[in-house]
């Protein structure tokens, strides 16, 4: 099916082609550039191309695919480097250069290699949809082959070997063949038997989101700040360290030195929780701001759909992206060259329903073959000039269950993760705790509210020092402002470039736990009516 | 597929800089036109949209006087582009490119895209050497790296021009290179400030290539010149092996600009009038700086912009913090205390400066140097406000003495005057002024 492009504008084109559906994929022109149907109206459709428009003519041919935009789910996508539309970054350098130019459509894996794989059926078995079938080694994960149709089957035959992505691993006895990939439509969210709410706790290492505002595996984050605040520092400390099985993490219009930063180190460091490089848990999707625009609005959900994949294989899967906000500019640009009516600061109306969905991906689930994996979701939101009262920070709020604002004041003060202690708050505090009393403390919860009350008070107790001046408060409320220094330079402050950059929820309790017992241990040397300054120094000895 | 030129006589409508023709056969998306009045010079314009047979074209040049009766639009069949040659070197282009040095055009080697390409950041080496500026505040502080994008933040009234002229005569490279060039952008530059300019591009000893757009030039070519420096840029860094810095001023002109084009385009305006999709347009310049893997040259830029209202949340100066790799904030308080350069440590930041220094880049101990000054300053002007309220009697011992070092850290670090520092001589003077304050820490 053949059609001409009648017009151009901007990251769309229109065509007179009929029997085109509405998201279908679809060549443009002579270049074969990737697009995607975004509107049908009488006998055009529009189409939203996802690489660059320059150069292409009125006329040029247009062919639909008649699939929607897929992404290609099977073995190999671990350490991967992906653009928006999931083509290999490090091919495409080795075949067309240092510059993205033409559009070739490169496999996303490596077809020839080979994966052992290991069947965990017998030939005559019943397999139900979504059900293990057997694994593949990768790396050092068992990433398990799913009976991918709708309905149950009878195994024929099995291989067991080693074998490549694009032959069958066996196959059913209504002739089918189990292959070890499938293309999935971005758009659209894989199945599960049953959602969980959440009540693991999500460690990400960072002290103060463990211990104030701790995360939970299968629940949802954001991470909003101006510029400079260490959005992106921050996503890649808790895309290093966090206690999940597989990293998906998500370049969305930010910088390119950035990714090159970030790829040299992964590349060097180790995976906390498992002897194996950090890159082989990890899959990077990346469209930087200077690459096409449609693209980066498809490559969250490239990219969520890869997530998704390795959730249902019963893993713990975390998902950041950096930044939402690039995304949702992208999805106005878009909607801007549709001649759309927009609504808040020139947003689409359906900027915050298609967050919610987006959002909603997230989840603890028991997957079709009845294990257990989450889908967790860190995104960074950067706000222009630093103002939350924006359209996609607001929208984020309501869909998301943490909110972990960056302060520009601690930013410039150095205080890194410069996360404000009295705004940021998570719906998770609840849900988790009991996971870290019985795991580590019974004192976790009482330690938690001690310390936000402190700093709480110092807060109120600064405005009084401003006035007065530090000598004019009693000395139990200095004490307790030298203690708040303490908690914030010691404990909540940490520095991503040394070794402090992780941090166990063991060291964590006892950083804080120490923090206390010097405050209670000068508190009561001041109640003997010791002057502050003495008792410090002997609180200092004792403890 | 045309491959040659058209000749049309049939616009149909002229409004500002947009020009619509009808009738056109097989119309490129950005490809070039040339106008052909009946009299007078010809002016270049690009096709915007196209909807059928009908094309809407974008004028770079004045549109006064055009008459569309009387005018020819020539379809070139190609795409803007730069011609290069390392015979650019030295040479001044208006932003069309053409030579306004009174010199003829040079013969190019080749012919690139002013738009380039998106560099595969797979391709991407990470920056890490760096350059001494021979600015303390700069080196020791916000060292720049090869292949970085480091705005300055200026206000009306404050000495940019002056900071950037310093960084051109005094810029090196630590380590050998392929040689060192500097690309000079001027955008909407009144006649004083080029002036200016172009006495201290005279005077440097290394070479330069300028695309110049004066404040009474078109609108348009301020939007094409940044692009000709850049595409002249990544041929000097990544096909000639040169460190290429490229300094852009000034960028909210070019923002203003943009803004301009797009209403006449009636798009849909976003904060403050300016497009949405400024973001995505001001990263497709600074994306543009970078190093690439196994290539030798670097590409390193330093964009200068004015805050309008002194506002550091004004969309210009948002949008780019948001894209480059840290920013150079110059304070108006500094500069009435006639320090020089004006630059406020607090909010200035070089994102790239940790693997640009310590040991074989800079020196071993210069981060434990740079966090000392940033802490004690920092600690310093978070007790002026206090000091304003309860006064300097008020203030324990030690408080005292970070007033004091906050004060000496910006007359004798910062401030410098029109003498270069070397990175040794910057790393001592704050090793020194530690130490004299270190027991009041």
């Amino acid at each position: 099916m053949t059609g001409r492009i009648l017009g151009i504008s901007g990251p769309t084109v229109s065509t007179g082609l009929k029997g085109l559906k509405l998201y279908e994929r679809v060549y443009v022109g002579h270049a074969l550039l990737t697009g995607e149907v975004v509107r049908l109206h009488e006998d055009k459709a529009v189409i939203q191309v996802y690489e660059d428009t320059r150069g292409l003519a009125i006329g040029e041919p247009i062919q639909g695919v008649g699939l929607p935009l897929t992404v290609r789910l099977s073995a190999g996508l671990l350490s991967g480097m992906f653009d928006g539309l999931q083509r290999p970054l490090e091919k495409m350098r080795s075949e067309m250069g240092p510059y993205i130019t033409t559009s070739r459509e490169i496999a996303a894996v490596d077809t020839m290699k080979k994966w052992r794989f290991h069947p965990l059926r017998k030939p005559g078995e019943e397999v139900g949809p979504g059900e293990d079938i057997g694994y593949l080694e990768e790396d050092s994960f068992r990433h398990y082959i799913m009976n991918k149709t709708s309905a149950r089957q009878k195994v024929s035959w099995l291989a067991d070997g080693d074998i490549s992505v694009n032959d069958p691993l066996g196959g059913f006895e209504n002739g089918g063949e189990i292959m070890g990939h499938i293309n999935w439509p971005v758009r659209g969210a894989r199945p599960y038997r049953n959602k969980h709410a959440p009540s693991l706790p999500l460690v990400t290492g960072q002290r103060s989101i463990d211990f104030l505002f701790p995360l939970a595996k299968g629940g949802t984050a954001i991470l909003p700040g101006g510029f400079g605040t260490g959005k992106t520092i921050l996503e890649q400390a808790v895309a290093k360290f966090a206690d999940v099985d597989i990293v998906v993490y998500t370049g969305c219009g930010e910088r390119g030195n950035e990714m090159a930063e970030m790829i040299d180190e992964f590349l060097s460091l180790k995976d906390p929780w498992r002897d194996r490089p950090l890159t082989a848990r990890t899959i990077l999707v990346v469209n930087t701001s200077n690459m096409p625009v449609a693209a980066r609005e498809a490559s969250i959900y490239t990219a969520v759909t890869m997530a998704e994949y390795y959730r249902d294989m019963g893993y713990h899967v975390l998902f950041l992206a950096d930044s939402l906000s690039r995304w949702a500019e992208a999805l106005r640009e878009i909607s801007s060259s549709l001649e759309e009516m927009p609504g808040e600061e020139g947003y689409p109306t359906y900027l915050s329903s298609r967050l919610s969905s987006f959002i909603e991906r997230a989840g603890v689930v028991e997957t079709l073959s009845g294990k257990v994996g989450s889908l967790s979701m860190v995104l960074s939101v950067s706000p222009p000039g630093g103002d939350f009262t924006e359209p996609v920070t607001q929208a984020c709020l309501r869909a998301t269950g943490s909110f972990l604002m960056l302060d520009t004041s601690l930013a410039y003060r150095r205080h890194f993760p410069a996360i404000n202690w009295s705004q940021s708050y998570s719906l998770y505090a609840r849900d988790v705790a009991d996971h870290f009393e019985t795991q580590f403390s019974s004192e976790w919860t009482r330690l938690q509210s001690w310390c936000r009350e402190l700093l709480q008070k110092e807060e109120s107790l600064r405005e009084v020092a401003e006035i007065l001046g530090a000598e004019g408060l009693q000395d139990a409320d200095r004490l307790l402002m030298h203690v708040a220094e303490m908690i914030r330079a010691d404990f909540l402050c940490q520095n991503s470039f040394t070794e402090d950059a992780f941090s166990t929820p063991e060291q964590t309790f006892e950083n804080i736990r120490g923090i206390r017992s010097f405050h209670d241990q000068a508190d009561a040397i001041l109640k003997r009516g010791v002057a502050l300054e003495e008792a410090l120094r002997r609180a200092r000895e004792t403890v | 597929m045309r491959l040659s030129e058209h000749i049309y006589r049939t616009a149909s409508s002229l409004a500002g800089p947009l020009l619509f023709v009808r009738n056109v056969f097989a119309a490129k998306f950005g490809e070039i036109v040339r106008i052909v009045p009946d009299d007078g010079a010809q002016i270049l314009g690009e096709i915007l949209r196209i909807e059928g047979d009908n094309v809407l074209i974008e004028l770079y040049g004045e549109s006064r006087g055009l008459d569309i009766q009387g005018m020819s639009v020539v379809f070139t069949d190609s795409l803007m582009q730069v011609p290069l040659s390392l015979d650019l070197v030295g040479r001044v282009f208006n932003g069309s490119g053409s030579p306004i040095d009174g010199m003829d055009m040079f013969i190019p080697e080749k012919k690139m895209p002013v738009t380039g390409a998106p560099i595969n950041p797979a391709a991407r080496a990470r920056p890490e050497e760096p350059i001494e500026t021979g600015f303390s505040a700069i080196d020791g502080l916000n060292t720049l790296v090869k292949g970085q994008k480091l705005p300055i933040f200026s206000s009306a009234g404050l000495p940019a021009r002056e900071l950037v002229a310093g960084i051109l005569r005094n810029a090196r490279t630590p380590v050998a290179s392929g040689g060192f060039v500097a690309v000079f952008a001027a955008l909407g530059l009144t006649f004083h400030e080029y002036a200016f300019y172009r006495k201290v591009l005279d005077g440097m000893k290394t070479g330069f290539v300028a695309f110049v757009n004066m404040a009474n030039e078109p609108v348009m070519e301020r939007l094409l010149a940044p692009r000709f420096a850049l595409a002249t840029a990544e041929f000097l860094a990544f096909e000639k092996g040169m460190d290429v810095l490229v300094i852009i001023t000034d960028m909210t002109n070019y923002c203003d600009a943009l803004r301009e084009i797009s209403t006449a385009r009636e798009e849909l305006p976003g904060r403050r009038g300016y497009p949405g999709y400024m973001y995505s347009d001001l990263a497709s310049l600074y994306e543009r700086a970078g190093r690439i893997r196994g290539l030798n040259g670097s590409v390193t830029m330093i964009p200068v912009l004015t805050m309008p209202e002194d506002d550091i949340t004004h969309p210009i100066p948002d949008l780019t913090g948001y894209i480059t790799e840290g920013q150079i904030v110059l304070s108006r308080e500094m500069h009435q205390h006639a320090l020089f350069p004006p630059m406020d440590a607090l909010p200035s930041l070089s994102r790239l400066m940790q693997k640009g220094i310590g040991e074989g880049r800079t020196r071993k101990d210069h981060r434990t140097v740079a966090n000392a000054l940033y802490k004690y300053y920092a600690r310093g002007r978070d007790l002026r406000r206090l000091e304003a309220i309860v006064g300097r009697e008020g203030m324990t011992k030690g408080d005292t003495q970070m007033l004091d070092f906050a004060e000496a850290f910006e007359k004798e670090f910062v401030h410098q005057g029109d003498a270069r520092r070397g990175m040794e001589e910057t790393l001592d003077i704050g090793i020194a002024l530690a130490e004299r304050f270190r027991t009041g820490a």
